[in-house]
C-alpha cells in the first residue's frame, strides 16, 4: 500500500490530473464526511458555533452536495471548550465514523488536543477560529490548515501601523493566562523590532470586573497607546473602564483581539474610533456583502471572521478532493497547498507549506455613532495589510513540502 | 455473597465492553467511575463532603503528564508518580481540612482546591488554559504498546479493578468499620477512644490517592491534562455522579459515573447540546427530590422490599 500511496501523492502534485491513480485510491468508505467541532453554547458560541456549521453547510450545498460522485456529509458536536471532550469526540469520529476532516475548532486548548488526534490518524484539521499561532509553529503538523487569523497577524496588523504613525510608547493590560501572555509577547516583539518601546504592563486575572487600578497605572505611564491583550468580557470591561477614566481621550486604546460581535455589543460612544485587526469584514465589497447576506438570512446575524473562514476552507478542501481524485489526506493537502484559495474571503491568499493560510488582513476602525447607517455597520476599513506582512515568515522545521 | 456475585458480573461486563462499545468511551467511564468511587469512600462511608476533589484528579493528571513528557518515564511509573503526588497533596490538604466539620470542611477543601487550580493555571509546565498536550501513551513496562486502544483498555480496566478493590477492602476492614462509626456518631466514636481526626485523615489520603490514580489514568487515555480536571466544576460533577448512582453503596458511583458520562457524551453530539447544563441541573434536582438514595440505593431498597 505504502509505495502506491507515495506514487499517488507525487502524481497528484506533479500533474494534478492523475486520473488512473486517483481512481485507484478514490473516496474512502464512499463518502466525504466533515466534522464541525466548536463551542455551541458557551462563551465562544457567537464567534463560530452553530454559525460555523451553517457556513460549512452552505459550502457543501454550493459545491453541489457531492464530490467525485460521492455524497458529502456533515456531523457536528459541541466541545464545551473542554479539550478532553473535544479530543474524545474527534477520536470517535475518525476511528469509528469515517470522518475525513474536522472544521470549526475554536478554543486553542481544544484545537491543540484535536490536531494531535487528527495527525496521529492522518486526517485534516481545518482550523477556523483559534488564535494561537502554535498550530503552524511549535505544534505544526502536515495535516493542519489554519485559516482566518492568528495572534501574530493580530499583533502585526494592529501594532505596526500605529508604530508607523509615530505611536512609540506602549502599555499593556494583559489577561493573566497563556493566551494573554502569548499575545503580549508577540506584540512586544513587533514593538521592539520596529523602534517602539514598552513602558509598562499589568496582568489582570481572567474575569476581572474592576479594571480601574490597571487603567490608572496605564494612564500614569505616559504611554501613547494602551494595548488590551485580552478578549471577550475582559476586553469589554477594560475598555469601558478606560473610557470612564478618560484614558481614551489622552491615549489610543488598541484591542488586540476583537470580534465583530464584541464591537457590535459595545456602545459606539465608548468604542468608536478604536482600531483593530480582523481577517474579514462583511461590508467590504460586493462579494463579501453577497455572501454575508445569504449567511444572515440563514443564521440571523452577520458572519464572524471564523464563520466566513469556515466556508472558505471547506470550499478549498472540497475543490482539492475533486482535483486530487481522492480524499486521502496527504494527496488532498498537497493540492490545497499547491492551489491558491481565492474567494470572497481569501484575497491574495495561499496555503503555505507550514499550513498557515496567508491572506490579506484588514486594519479597521470602529465607527462612531453618527457614522453608522444600520446596526451591522460597525467597521470602517482603514488599511489592507498584505498577508506576508501580517503573518510573518515561516519556521523552517514546519516546511513540510520541502521535507518530501 | 451478593457483592461477590455482582463483582463477577462487573468483571465480565468490563471484559466484553470494548467489543460492544467504543473503547475510549468505556475508558472514560472507568476513569470517572474510579474517581467517583474514591469520592464515595469519603462521602458515603465517613460522611465527609469534600468539595475539592478535582485538585487531586488534576494533580494526578498533570504530574503523570509531566513525568512522561519531560522525564520520559514508562506509563506505570508515570501513573505511580501522579498518584503519589496526589496522595502527598491529599495528606497536606486533609490535615488542614479534617479539623473542621460539615459545611466548613467542604469550604476548606474548596478553598484549598482553588489554590491548586490557580497554581495549575499559572505554572509554566501546565501550559495554562491550553493544557498539557500530546502526552505519549508509551509502552507498559517498556513492552506493551499502549497506543493500541485495546491494550490501553485492558490496562485501564486493571487499574480500575485495583482501585475498586482498594475501596472495597477499606470499607470492609476494621478500619472501615470505625469510619462508618464516625459517620454515624462522631462523639460516640471519640468517647470510645478513637482518634477521630487521624481516621478521617487516613481516609482522606486514600481517597485523594485514588482520585489521583483516576486522573493519571485519564491523562494517559486522552493524552492530555487540562484545567477542566482541576476546575471546581469537576468537584461538583463527582458529587452528582455519586449522588445519582447512590451514595454509600459500593456500585453506586460506577453506575452514576456511567450515567453522567453517557449523558454528556450523548448531549454533546445532539441538538440538545446547548442545554447540557440545564439538563444536568434538572437531573440533579430530580435526584435529590425524588430518589435520594440514588439509582443503586433505590434498586437495593426495591429488591429488599420485594424479594427478601
Amino acid at each position: 500500500m505504502k509505495p502506491m500511496k507515495k506514487s499517488l501523492l507525487t502524481a497528484a502534485v506533479a500533474t494534478a490530473f492523475a486520473v488512473s491513480g486517483a481512481q485507484a485510491a478514490g473516496i474512502s468508505d464512499d463518502k466525504v464526511k466533515i466534522g464541525v467541532l466548536a463551542d455551541m453554547g458557551g462563551v465562544y458560541s457567537d464567534i463560530c458555533g452553530k454559525g460555523c456549521v451553517t457556513a460549512v453547510e452552505m459550502a457543501v450545498e454550493d459545491f453541489g452536495g457531492t464530490v467525485l460522485g460521492k455524497p458529502i456529509e456533515i456531523v457536528s458536536a459541541d466541545d464545551q471548550n473542554k479539550a478532553d471532550i473535544g479530543s474524545a469526540k474527534v477520536r470517535e469520529w475518525v476511528e469509528s465514523e469515517g470522518v475525513d476532516a474536522v472544521n470549526g475548532l475554536v478554543a486553542s486548548s481544544v484545537t491543540g488536543a484535536v490536531t494531535k488526534v487528527l495527525t496521529d490518524n492522518k486526517k485534516i484539521a481545518l482550523i477556523s477560529t483559534s488564535a494561537s499561532h502554535a498550530f503552524t509553529t511549535k505544534a505544526c503538523s502536515p495535516y493542519n490548515a489554519h485559516w482566518t487569523y492568528n495572534v501574530v497577524a493580530l499583533a502585526n496588523g494592529t501594532v505596526k501601523p500605529m508604530l508607523d504613525a509615530g505611536k512609540k510608547k506602549w502599555f499593556f493590560i494583559t489577561a493573566d493566562y497563556a493566551f494573554g501572555h502569548a499575545l503580549e509577547k508577540v506584540a512586544t516583539g513587533v514593538i521592539n523590532s520596529n523602534g517602539g518601546e514598552v513602558v509598562g504592563a499589568v496582568r489582570a486575572p481572567l474575569g476581572t470586573t474592576d479594571f480601574s487600578s490597571y487603567v490608572l497605572q496605564a494612564q500614569s505611564s505616559g504611554a501613547d497607546v494602551v494595548a488590551l491583550a485580552n478578549a471577550g468580557a475582559d476586553f469589554v470591561n477594560s475598555l469601558k473602564t478606560a473610557a470612564e477614566f478618560g484614558l481614551t481621550e489622552t491615549a489610543d486604546v488598541a484591542g488586540l483581539l476583537v470580534f465583530t460581535h464584541n464591537a457590535k455589543a459595545l456602545d459606539p460612544n465608548i468604542a468608536g474610533g478604536m482600531k483593530l485587526t480582523t481577517g474579514f469584514y462583511w461590508d467590504m465589497d460586493d462579494e463579501t456583502r453577497a455572501w454575508s447576506k445569504r449567511f444572515k438570512e440563514r443564521h440571523g446575524t452577520i458572519p464572524a471572521m471564523g464563520q466566513a473562514g469556515a466556508y472558505s476552507m471547506t470550499m478549498h478542501y472540497l475543490n482539492a478532493i475533486k482535483e486530487a481524485g481522492t480524499d486521502d489526506a496527504d494527496a488532498v493537502m498537497a493540492v490545497m497547498k499547491k492551489n491558491k484559495p481565492n474567494d470572497f474571503f481569501a484575497r491574495n491568499a495561499e496555503l503555505r507549506a507550514d499550513g498557515r493560510m496567508v491572506h490579506d488582513m484588514y486594519q479597521v476602525r470602529i465607527k462612531k455613532a453618527d457614522e453608522r447607517s444600520n446596526e451591522d455597520d460597525i467597521f470602517a476599513i482603514e488599511q489592507v495589510i498584505p498577508g506576508d506582512v501580517a503573518f510573518g515568515p515561516m519556521m523552517d522545521q514546519c516546511n513540510f513540502t520541502a521535507k518530501k | 455473597m451478593k457483592i461477590s456475585k455482582s463483582a463477577v458480573a462487573l468483571v465480565a461486563l468490563g471484559l466484553v465492553a470494548p467489543f460492544v462499545l467504543y473503547p475510549v468511551f468505556v475508558m472514560k467511564v472507568l476513569c470517572f467511575a474510579l474517581f467517583a468511587c474514591a469520592f464515595n469512600l469519603l462521602l458515603g462511608y465517613v460522611g465527609l463532603l469534600s468539595f475539592g476533589h478535582a485538585a487531586f484528579l488534576g494533580t494526578g493528571g498533570y504530574i503523570t503528564g509531566y513525568m512522561m513528557m519531560e522525564a520520559g518515564l514508562t506509563p506505570e511509573l508515570g501513573i505511580l508518580c501522579g498518584t503519589g503526588a496526589a496522595a502527598a497533596l491529599g495528606a497536606v490538604y486533609g490535615k488542614l481540612a479534617v479539623k473542621r466539620e460539615g459545611i466548613y470542611f467542604a469550604m476548606v477543601t474548596l478553598a484549598l482546591a482553588q489554590l491548586a487550580f490557580f497554581v495549575y493555571l499559572q505554572a509554566p509546565f501546565t501550559g495554562g488554559e491550553d493544557g498539557m498536550q500530546g502526552v505519549p501513551r508509551g509502552h507498559l513496562f517498556g513492552l506493551i504498546d499502549l497506543s493500541d486502544n485495546m491494550n490501553m483498555y485492558y490496562f485501564v480496566f486493571a487499574i480500575f479493578l485495583f482501585g475498586f478493590w482498594v475501596v472495597n477492602r477499606t470499607i470492609h476492614s476494621p478500619f472501615g468499620q470505625i469510619l462508618k462509626a464516625i459517620r454515624e456518631n462522631e462523639p460516640r466514636a471519640i468517647s470510645l477512644g478513637y482518634n477521630v481526626n487521624d481516621y478521617k485523615w487516613a481516609a482522606f489520603v486514600i481517597s485523594s490517592a485514588l482520585a489521583g490514580l483516576a486522573g493519571s489514568t485519564k491523562t494517559l487515555v486522552f493524552q492530555l491534562a487540562s484545567l477542566t480536571d482541576a476546575h471546581w466544576h469537576m468537584s461538583g460533577e463527582v458529587v452528582l455522579m455519586t449522588l445519582l448512582g447512590g451514595m454509600g453503596t459500593i456500585f453506586g458511583p460506577i453506575v452514576g459515573a456511567g450515567a453522567v458520562v453517557t449523558i454528556q457524551n450523548y448531549l454533546s453530539g445532539g441538538e440538545l447540546g446547548n442545554y447540557i447544563h440545564i439538563i444536568m441541573g434538572l437531573i440533579f434536582v430530580i435526584c435529590v427530590l425524588a430518589f435520594r438514595s440514588g439509582i443503586v440505593g433505590e434498586f437495593q431498597k426495591f429488591m429488599k422490599k420485594n424479594f427478601s
